[in-house]
C-alpha cells in the first residue's frame, strides 16, 4: 500500500507545494512547472483498475481509485495546473506569490485527490480542502471587498461539505457502505443531501451565488485556478453518483438559460464570465441527467473543454486586469491596437465557447444537443438552443467586442508578460486542436463512443445559429436600428444595451432576481430573529451566560435533587 | 513490582507532594513533579497493557481480603481513564514550568506543585478504586487541591471562583457521600462489587432510590452537567493556565467516570435505565448543555471563557454518548472523554502560551497574533478543528460514534443537532481564527512579542500531533473504549 500511495496524484502536489513553500526565485519556477509535469507523467502511468484500500473503523477507505472518469479528469486537471502556473509564473512577492503558488498547487492537489477518491470520506476531506485551499487564491487580492467575498464563499462551501458529512453519515447506516459510487435519488434524505452539497459546489440554480460572488474578486491568475477546479470535481462527483437523475435535465436546463440575463446587465467582464460559467455547467448537468452513454460523454467532454476555453478567456481578462488595472466593459474599449495576440487569443477562446465549428466547445456541446434531442426531451433542446445562442451573444461577442474593440477608452499599454502569452497560447491551441480533431478527445471518454460532430445536421444548425447571431450583429452596427425579429440573439451594441436591456432584460431578469431575493430575504429574516433572541439568552449578559451568585447555584441544586427525587418516586 | 502497580500509580504522585512542599525551590519542586507524572503514565500505560492481556486486575490493600479490606480493582475502563490522567499530566507538568514562572509568585511556585501531585493522587485514587467510600476520600483529596490550585490565578476573581467551586464542590461531595451511605445502611458493604451483588435484592426499597438520586445530582455537579455547570466557566477562566489545561482535560472526565462506575457497575445498567430510567434525565439535559452551551461559547470575548462554556458542551456529548446505554453509545462516550482531554488541553496550552506573552486572552488583544505566534496560533486552529470535529482529527472519530449510536437508537433529530453544533463550534473557533489571522496587530510593532518559548511550545504540539495521530489510526483507542463499553454493559471483553 505505501508505494502505491506515493504515487497518488494528491502525494505529488503535497510534495510540490511544500516545496515551493520553502524556495523562490527560479528554483520555485522550475517546481512550479515540474510538479504538474512529473504529475502527469505518473498518472500517464496509472492504470484504469488500480485501487489502494485500508482499513478504518468498520469501514474501508479507498483513497485510490482509478478508472476511465477518473483518469479523464485526472488528465484535465494536471494540464490545468499546469497552464494555469504558466501563467502565474511572473508573480513577485507583492503579489504575495509565495501564497499563491502554495495554495494553487494544493489546490490542484486537492482536486486531483477528490477525483481519484473512492469512499465518501476520502472525497469528503478533500471537499473541504478545495475550500480551505482555494480561499486564498481570492484572499490573496489583499483588497476589503476580497476578504469579505473570500469569507462568505468559505463559509458556502464549508457548509456544502457539512452536508456531504451528512448525507455520508446516513448513507453509511442505510446501506453500511462508504462507496463513492452510484447514489441516484431513492427517496432517501441522504440521497438528498449528498445531491445538495454537490450542487452547491455545481453552482446550481439559487445557490450559485458564490460564484459570481467570489471568482471575480480573485487575483488575475488566481481565479483561472478557480475556474478550473471547484465546479469541475462537482460534476465529475455528479457524473459519478448522479448519472440518469431526471431532475438533473431540468436543473441543467434552467441553469443555462438564467445566467443569460444576468451577464446581460453586468459590467465587471470577469463576472460575465462568472455566469456564462454556470450556464456551460448547465449543460454538463443537462447530460449528467439523461444519462445515456451518449449524454454522460458529453457532459464530461464539455466539462474537458470548458476547463480549457474557459480558463483561456479567464487568461485574457487576466491579462487585462494585470496590464490595466481595470475590468468594466464601460472602461475598457479598443485595446486591439496595443494588444493584438491577446485580441486573437480572446478570439478564439470567445469562438470556442460559442461552439464554433472547428473550435473545441463544438464537439462537446453537441453531443450533449443531440443526447437531448435523441432522447425526446422536446422542451429541453430549444431552452438549450436559446441559451446556446446566448452564450454567443455574452461571452462570444460582448467579451472581446467590449474589452478589445468598441470604442476607445484610450488606454495604451503593452502585451502582457511572456508567460502568459505562452499559457495563453497553449490554451488556444488546445481548443482548436480538440475543436479540428475530436477523436483525441473522444479516445479518452468513459464509454467508448463512434459519436460524429461534423455531421450536415450539426454544422448547419450551429452554423446558422452562428451566423444569424453575426448577421444581426453587424447588421445593428450598420444601422442602429434593433430588429425585434432577432430578439433571440440580443445583440449588444452600445445603445441596445443601455436601452433596450431595461425593457426587455430587466423584465425577465427582473422577474427571477425578485424571486430570488425574496427567498433570500426571507430567510435571513427569519436568521436574525432567532440571532437576536439568542443574543438575549445566550450573550455576554444573557441569562445563560451570567455568572451567578452562589446562593442561586446552590438553589439549582435544590431543584434538581427536588426533580430527581419526585421523578423516581 | 508489577503486582503492586495498582497502590502505585496512586502512592507516586502522593510522596511526590509533600516533598515538592518541603523542597520549596519552583524548580527542584518541578522536577519532582516531572518525575512523579512520567512515572504514572509509565505505570498507566503497564496496566492498561497488563489489562488489555489478563483481565480485571484486583489488589488487596494491606492484604485484607475484599469486602472487608479496600480493593483496588482496575478493568479496561479505568485503566482507559488512568491513562488519560496521567498521560495529561505527563505532558503537562513540563509545560507548567514556564507559564507557573510567569503566572505566580516565586515564593508559591513549590507549593503548586505540591498541590498539583496532590490534585493528580486524587484523580487516579478515584479511578483505580473498587471501594466506594475511597472513591469520596479521593474526591476530595482531589477538590481541596484543585481549589488551592484555582484560587492561585493573577486575577482576584480567582478567589470567587474558588470560592464558588468550593462551595458547589463541597454539596457534590455530600450528596455523593450521603448516597454512599444509605447504599451502606441497606448493604452493609462499601465494595462495589459486592455491592452490585447486594444491591439488587434491596433494589425496590425507597432508600435505594433516594440514594440514586442523591448520586446522580452529586456526580452531575462534579461534571459540570447543565444547569449544574455554574461553578465552571469563572473556575476556567480565573486559573492559572496549567490549572485549566489539566483540570479541563481531566478533573471532569474522572467525574464522567464515577458516573459510569456507580450507575453501570455498581447499580448496573438494567437498574439504572430500566427502573429508574436515568437516560431519560440524562438525555435532555445533554441536549441542552450540547445546545445552549455552544451558543454562549459564540458570543464570549474571553477565549478562556469561552472554551469553557465549549466545554460544558463537549460534556454534553460524552452525556449523551451515554445516555444511549448502548455498545456505540457507550463507546463513544468513553472515546470522546479520551479525545475531549487532547483537544481541549492542546487548546487551553495553547492559549496559555497567549497568556505567557501578552498577559491577556481577550479575542481583541488577540488581533494579528497569526503572524507573531505562528506556532501557537496553528496548534490553537489545528486544536480547534478537532474540536469542530474535521476528519483526521480525534473530534470526527468521536462525533463518527456519537452519530452512529444516535441513528442506531432511530434519535433523529439528535444526529441532526450533533451536526448542527459543530457548525456553531466552527462559529466560536472562527471568531477566534478570524481576529488572530485577519486584522492587524493592535499595539506598536516596536513592542518585542516573539513566539512562545520552547518549553511550553513543544508539549502542545505533542499533544496536538496526538490528536492527528489517533484521528487518522484510531484502531487503539476505539478498540479500548469499545471493550470497556461492553463489559460496563455486562457482555463481556
Amino acid at each position: 500500500m505505501g508505494i502505491e500511495l506515493l504515487r497518488h496524484p494528491f502525494v505529488i502536489f503535497l510534495v510540490g507545494a511544500l516545496l515551493v513553500a520553502v524556495t523562490r526565485g527560479n528554483l520555485r519556477k522550475a517546481l512550479l512547472l515540474l510538479t504538474p509535469v512529473i504529475g502527469g507523467i505518473n498518472i500517464l502511468g496509472l492504470e484504469a483498475g488500480t485501487t489502494v484500500e485500508f482499513a478504518f473503523l468498520d469501514y474501508t477507505l479507498i483513497p485510490l481509485r482509478v478508472d476511465r472518469l477518473s483518469l479523464l479528469f485526472g488528465y484535465l486537471f494536471h494540464l490545468a495546473a499546469l497552464i494555469g502556473n504558466i501563467f502565474a509564473l511572473h508573480l513577485r512577492d507583492e503579489d504575495n506569490a509565495r501564497v499563491q503558488h502554495t495554495a494553487a498547487l494544493l489546490y490542484a492537489g486537492s482536486a486531483l485527490g477528490a477525483v481519484f477518491a473512492g469512499d465518501m470520506i476520502t472525497l469528503f476531506v478533500f471537499w473541504e480542502l478545495l475550500a480551505l485551499t482555494s480561499v486564498f487564491l481570492i484572499w490573496a487580492r489583499k483588497t476589503e471587498r476580497s476578504i469579505k467575498a473570500g469569507f462568505r464563499y468559505l463559509v458556502i462551501h464549508v457548509l456544502s461539505g457539512v452536508i456531504l458529512l451528512a448525507g455520508t453519515l446516513l448513507r453509511a447506516h442505510q446501506v453500511g457502505s462508504l462507496e463513492f459510487g452510484d447514489i441516484g435519488l431513492d427517496g432517501s434524505l441522504a440521497g438528498w443531501l449528498i445531491l445538495l452539497a454537490f450542487g452547491i459546489k455545481a453552482a446550481f440554480p439559487l445557490l450559485h451565488n458564490w460564484l459570481t460572488d467570489a471568482y471575480p474578486e480573485g487575483t488575475a491568475t488566481g481565479t483561472v485556478f478557480l475556474s478550473a477546479f471547484t465546479t469541475k470535481v462537482a460534476v465529475y462527483a455528479l457524473a459519478r453518483s448522479y448519472a440518469g437523475t431526471e431532475i438533473l435535465i431540468y436543473v441543467g436546463a434552467v441553469m443555462t438559460c438564467f445566467p443569460i440575463f444576468y451577464a446581460v446587465i453586468e459590467n465587471d467582464l470577469r463576472r460575465v464570465l462568472g455566469y456564462s460559467m454556470i450556464n456551460q455547467i448547465g449543460f454538463m448537468v443537462c447530460g449528467i441527467g439523461i444519462g445515456t452513454a451518449l449524454a454522460v460523454n458529453g457532459a464530461v467532454a464539455h466539462a474537458f473543454s470548458d476547463v480549457i476555453f474557459k480558463g483561456l478567456l479567464f487568461m485574457c481578462m487576466g491579462s487585462v486586469l494585470h496590464m490595466t488595472g481595470r475590468m468594466n466593459g464601460s472602461d475598457l474599449g479598443g485595446l486591439y491596437k496595443s494588444m493584438p495576440i491577446t485580441t486573437v487569443l480572446c478570439i478564439v477562446g470567445a469562438a470556442s465557447i460559442s461552439a464554433f465549428p472547428l473550435f473545441s466547445g463544438f464537439v462537446s456541446k453537441s453531443m450533449v444537443m443531440a443526447a437531448v434531442l435523441q432522447e425526446g426531451h422536446v422542451w429541453v433542446w430549444p431552452a438549450l438552443l436559446f441559451a446556446s445562442a446566448g452564450v454567443f451573444h455574452h461571452a462570444g461577442i460582448k467579451i472581446p467586442y467590449f474589452t478589445f474593440f468598441a470604442h476607445d477608452a484610450g488606454i495604451r499599454t503593452t502585451e502582457p508578460p511572456g508567460n502568459m502569452l505562452v499559457a495563453m497560447f497553449i490554451g488556444a491551441g488546445l481548443c482548436i486542436t480538440i475543436g479540428s480533431r475530436p477523436s483525441l478527445l473522444y479516445g479518452i471518454l468513459p464509454y467508448v463512443t463512434d459519436y460524429t460532430p461534423y455531421d450536415v445536421t450539426h454544422v448547419l444548425t450551429q452554423t446558422q445559429l452562428l451566423w444569424f447571431g453575426a448577421l444581426a450583429f453587424i447588421g445593428l452596427q450598420k444601422t442602429g436600428i434593433y430588429p425585434p425579429e432577432l430578439r433571440s440573439v440580443n445583440i449588444d451594441a452600445e445603445w441596445t444595451y443601455r436601452w433596450m436591456a431595461p425593457r426587455l432584460v430587466r423584465g425577465i431578469g427582473g422577474a427571477v432576481a425578485r424571486v430570488d431575493s425574496a427567498v433570500r430575504g426571507a430567510v435571513i429574516g427569519t436568521v436574525q430573529r432567532v440571532m437576536h433572541s439568542a443574543t438575549r439568552s445566550h450573550g455576554p449578559h444573557g441569562i445563560l451566560a451570567r455568572t451567578w451568585p452562589t446562593g442561586s447555584m446552590v438553589l439549582w441544586v435544590a431543584v434538581l435533587l427536588a426533580a430527581y427525587l419526585v421523578f423516581y418516586f | 513490582m508489577s503486582a503492586h502497580l495498582p497502590i502505585l500509580q496512586v502512592l507516586v504522585p502522593l510522596l511526590a507532594a509533600p516533598l515538592c512542599a518541603t523542597v520549596r525551590n519552583g524548580r527542584a519542586a518541578w522536577a519532582v513533579a516531572v518525575v512523579a507524572s512520567w512515572t504514572s503514565l509509565w505505570i498507566a500505560i503497564q496496566l492498561l497493557a497488563l489489562v488489555l492481556a489478563d483481565g480485571t486486575i484486583s489488589y488487596e490493600l494491606g492484604g485484607w481480603a475484599a469486602p472487608w479490606g479496600i480493593e483496588y480493582r482496575i478493568d479496561t475502563v479505568n485503566a482507559f481513564v488512568l491513562l488519560i490522567v496521567s498521560m495529561m499530566a505527563a505532558v503537562i507538568t513540563p509545560y507548567a514550568l514556564r507559564s507557573i514562572e510567569r503566572e505566580l509568585e516565586a515564593s508559591s511556585v513549590a507549593l503548586f506543585y505540591a498541590a498539583f501531585m496532590l490534585c493528580l493522587t486524587g484523580l487516579l485514587g478515584i479511578t483505580a478504586t473498587g471501594d466506594v467510600f475511597n472513591v469520596f476520600v479521593f474526591l476530595e483529596i482531589s477538590s481541596l487541591s484543585a481549589y488551592a490550585l484555582i484560587a492561585m490565578g493573577q486575577d482576584r476573581k480567582a478567589l470567587t471562583a474558588a470560592y464558588q467551586y468550593l462551595i458547589m464542590g463541597s454539596v457534590g461531595a455530600t450528596f455523593i457521600v450521603i448516597g454512599i451511605g444509605m447504599m451502606y445502611v441497606m448493604t452493609g458493604t462499601l465494595n462495589m462489587a459486592d455491592l452490585s451483588v447486594l444491591l439488587p435484592q434491596v433494589s425496590s426499597t425507597r432508600t435505594i432510590a433516594v440514594a440514586f438520586a442523591f448520586l446522580t445530582v452529586g456526580i452531575s455537579l462534579k461534571l459540570a452537567l447543565f444547569p449544574l455547570h455554574l461553578w465552571l466557566p469563572n473556575a476556567y477562566t480565573y486559573a492559572p493556565s496549567t490549572v485549566t489545561a489539566f483540570i479541563a482535560s481531566t478533573a471532569t472526565k474522572v467525574a464522567v467516570y464515577m458516573l459510569l462506575r456507580f450507575f453501570f457497575t455498581v447499580f448496573g445498567p438494567a437498574f439504572s435505565f430500566d427502573v429508574m430510567q436515568l437516560d431519560r434525565v440524562l438525555l435532555p439535559l445533554a441536549l441542552v448543555a450540547i445546545f445552549s452551551m455552544s451558543l454562549v461559547a459564540i458570543f464570549q470575548t474571553n477565549i478562556k471563557r469561552m472554551m469553557a462554556y465549549s466545554s460544558v458542551a463537549q460534556i454534553g456529548y460524552m452525556i449523551l454518548g451515554i445516555s444511549m446505554a448502548s455498545v456505540t453509545g457507550l463507546t463513544a462516550g468513553i472515546l470522546h472523554m479520551f479525545n475531549h482531554a487532547m483537544m481541549k488541553g492542546a487548546l487551553f496550552m495553547a492559549l496559555g502560551c497567549v497568556m505567557y506573552r501578552i498577559g491577556s486572552v481577550h479575542i481583541d488583544s488577540m488581533r494579528g497574533l497569526g503572524k507573531r505566534m505562528p506556532w501557537t496560533m496553528a496548534a490553537f486552529v489545528i486544536g480547534g478543528l478537532s474540536l469542530i470535529g474535521i476528519p483526521l482529527t480525534v473530534g470526527f472519530v468521536s462525533k463518527w460514534y456519537l452519530i452512529q449510536g444516535a441513528l442506531e437508537k432511530g434519535w433523529w433529530p439528535v444526529a441532526v443537532l450533533v451536526l448542527l453544533t459543530s457548525l456553531m463550534a466552527v462559529l466560536y473557533i472562527g471568531r477566534v481564527v478570524e481576529a488572530a489571522y485577519f486584522h492587524d496587530f493592535p499595539g506598536d510593532d516596536e513592542h518585542d512579542l516573539g513566539e512562545a518559548p520552547l518549553a511550553m511550545l513543544v508539549p502542545t504540539w505533542a499533544l496536538i500531533l496526538a490528536n492527528l495521530y489517533f484521528g487518522i489510526d484510531a484502531s487503539l483507542t476505539s478498540g479500548v473504549a469499545g471493550s470497556a463499553a461492553r463489559s460496563l454493559l455486562g457482555l463481556g471483553p
